[in-house]
């Protein structure tokens, strides 16, 4: 391989693994946007996902007779549909009750059932390694010199259609508009008639099943994962959505993609031991001298 | 609290602190005279280390309000100061003891000066980052660190006028320096907390742009509590190395910070009492319940969310840090009317 492509099959890399950044950084981001909280528990809803996704293959499609096409299908809804509630159920027990409490007290929360959900996922499905059944054996589209395998792609594909649905959702619905007030000004939101509680419910259960989907992908992608992989995920996605503006919808799907690649290039150039320091660097770095990202514009305290 | 329960605490107020004090202190060092047991004594000097760090970590985020969730890095820094001077120089326990405190608090004043532009909870996610960092750089700096093999180092010993008394893996000449080792941080802390100080701390949590109107200087002051914080956290990784004769990277990790801040929550934010208590209640707390090892976590996360949700002060609350702006703490203010009426008086 000439070092030309080698730089752009790195770059495709790096793009596959940008949508799953993005897909989590959107739920990271809708919240921030809407009550201002990190919630630090959302690596953990994206890594339960795949777990969810796991459960799923190993107990249904066998039992039912089903395709792999729908096994997949059903993976992702009952992933989806099980982490989004996870995500309003948390919102309801341990982040409601402190909507007047100072902001630190509710990150402390947020850190508190990170730990609670890693734990609870090392009890049910173990501390080792869980592999993931393998689809689309094999199968990759070449290019000349590049390869993409048929996972890239899917991944790609359904993430961007995904996107998609939420932008839709969010410019040319009723419940988006309603999200979007909230966000630019919850008091006034409030006065104008919008249950303002039920809309950081939506979000939390929107962000969510989008981890929760972003989640599948990851452990589909990379055929293995731990209790533990969300932590590591779940910073790296906040990182991304600060690279793209924090609060900033786009900008968090553009962030996610950014990341991706910037990280393809620093593992598959420099080193891949100090792979997790470089998304570390990029989030120290953003926030000390760019916290406004891409797309965002910074509110100061 | 019911009446009964006001009644027994404001008996207790009419005893001195001082006696108090000195009475708790006389049980804990005579405390080896009637338990000899080396697990519980090593479960005690373990409890003590993360007193000494939940203590530093007060004065950061108790007493100004930086949360800081890297600061295993900085007791890292302290550890792995002892560790290398040791190894590669072959410093003493007791020389390094300067150089410790010196290399963390300079660790926290470098990381502080770039870090405290950022507020909240910005500033919280960057100091993760950077005890993250730290941890991955000490795994794989080899050649100074022994990355993930780490570093095993010489255990203190004193110079008796006639024999060398080696420390060894006894927990008893442990248990007395960490004894020592928390009087002086509770000296420190306390006097730093009754100074101007600690008072400007206190503002700058409450109301940072109010205390800048004030005329304190809100930059210098957080810079001095991050490092003065960082320092103590320097402390107790020189007492930790020592102790352990061992230090890996993985007594550092995510983990411990985020525990650190779970007894920091536990025992109240700014308050001395809290923070010793809660270290030692979420040290022992986890060894009794040993068959529940894999709970751990749970335990932890569930700590801090109760906590949040149900008495935010901690149980030691310095209720006043906490309530003494909201109106409807009618306590409070009846206190006050009634110290400022005393003050009429005289």
């Amino acid at each position: 391989m000439s070092p030309l492509e080698t730089f752009i099959q790195q770059l495709i890399n790096g793009l596959v693994i940008g949508m799953i950044y993005a897909l989590i950084a959107l739920g990271y981001t809708m919240v921030y946007g809407i009550i201002q909280l990190i919630n630090f528990a959302h690596g953990e809803i994206f890594i339960t996902g795949a777990f969810i996704g796991l459960a799923v293959f190993g107990a249904l499609p066998g039992a039912l007779g089903l395709g792999n096409l729908w096994a997949l299908v059903l993976m992702f809804a009952l992933a989806m549909a099980g982490c989004g509630l996870l995500g309003v159920l948390i919102e309801r027990v341990a982040y409601r009750p402190l909507r007047k409490s100072p902001r630190l007290a509710c990150l402390i929360t947020a850190i508190g059932v990170s730990f609670i959900l890693q734990n609870v996922l090392m009890l049910i499905w173990g501390p080792v390694d869980k592999s993931f059944p393998v689809f689309f054996k094999h199968s990759a589209l070449t290019f000349g010199a590049f390869r993409v395998t048929f996972m890239q792609s899917f991944i790609v594909i359904s993430s961007l259609v995904m996107m998609l649905v939420l932008h839709f959702f969010i410019r040319r619905t009723m419940l988006g508009k309603a999200l979007r007030a909230a966000s630019e000004d919850m008091t006034a939101a409030r006065l104008m008639g919008i249950n303002v509680e039920r809309i950081i419910s939506v979000c939390f259960l929107i962000g969510s099943a989008l981890g929760g989907a972003g989640g599948l992908m990851y452990g589909m992608y990379y055929n293995t994962i731990t209790f533990h992989d969300g932590y590591l995920a779940g910073i790296k996605a906040f990182t991304a959505a600060v690279l793209g503006g924090i609060g900033n919808v786009p900008g968090a799907m553009l962030g996610g993609v950014a990341l991706g690649m910037m990280e393809g290039l620093g593992a598959g150039y420099l080193s891949s031991e100090w792979k997790n320091v470089f998304a570390f660097l990029i989030l120290i770095i953003l926030l000390l001298r760019w916290p406004s990202g891409i797309l965002g514009k910074f509110r100061h305290e | 609290m019911n009446r009964r329960g006001i009644g027994l605490y404001q008996a207790t107020k009419k005893i001195p602190r001082r006696a108090v004090n000195v009475f708790i202190l006389l049980i804990l060092f005579a405390l080896p005279l009637f338990d000899r047991n080396q697990y519980h004594l090593e479960v005690l000097v373990s409890a003590g280390i993360f007193a000494i760090l939940v203590l530093g970590l007060n004065v950061m985020t108790g007493y100004c309000g930086l949360l800081n969730l890297g600061y295993a890095a900085f007791f890292a820094a302290g550890a792995y100061t002892y560790a290398i001077l040791n190894v590669r120089f072959g410093w003493s326990f007791w020389v390094s003891l300067p150089a410790c405190i010196i290399s963390a608090g300079a660790f926290g004043l470098a990381f502080g000066s770039c870090a405290l532009r950022l507020k909240g909870d910005y500033l919280a996610v960057v100091t993760l980052g950077f005890g993250e960092i730290t941890r991955i750089a000490l795994n794989n700096m080899d050649s100074l660190t022994g990355g993930p093999n780490g570093l095993t180092v010489a255990h203190p010993a004193l110079w008796l006028p006639h024999k060398r008394l080696a420390f060894g893996i006894n927990s008893l000449p442990y248990y007395y320096l960490t004894l020592l080792a928390i009087l002086v941080t509770v000296i420190i802390v306390s006097r730093l907390s009754s100074s101007r100080f600690g008072r400007a701390w206190i503002a700058i949590k409450e109301d940072e742009v109010a205390a800048a109107c004030l005329g304190i200087h809100t930059g210098k002051l957080k810079l001095l509590a991050f490092c003065i914080g960082s320092a103590l956290a320097g402390f107790a990784g020189w007492l930790f190395a020592g102790k352990q004769g061992f230090v890996s990277p993985e007594s550092f990790d995510f983990i411990t910070s985020i525990m650190l801040t779970a007894m920091l929550v536990f025992g109240g934010m700014g308050s001395i009492p809290g923070a010793i208590v809660a270290a030692l209640a979420l040290t022992i707390i986890p060894e009794v319940l040993r068959p529940l090892q894999q709970y751990r976590m749970f335990f932890f996360g569930t700590v801090m969310i109760v906590m949040m949700l149900f008495r935010p002060q901690g149980l030691f609350g310095g209720v006043r840090i906490f309530e003494e702006f909201r109106p409807e703490s009618e306590r409070i203010r009846q206190e006050e009317d009634e110290a400022l009426g005393e003050d009429l008086r005289q």
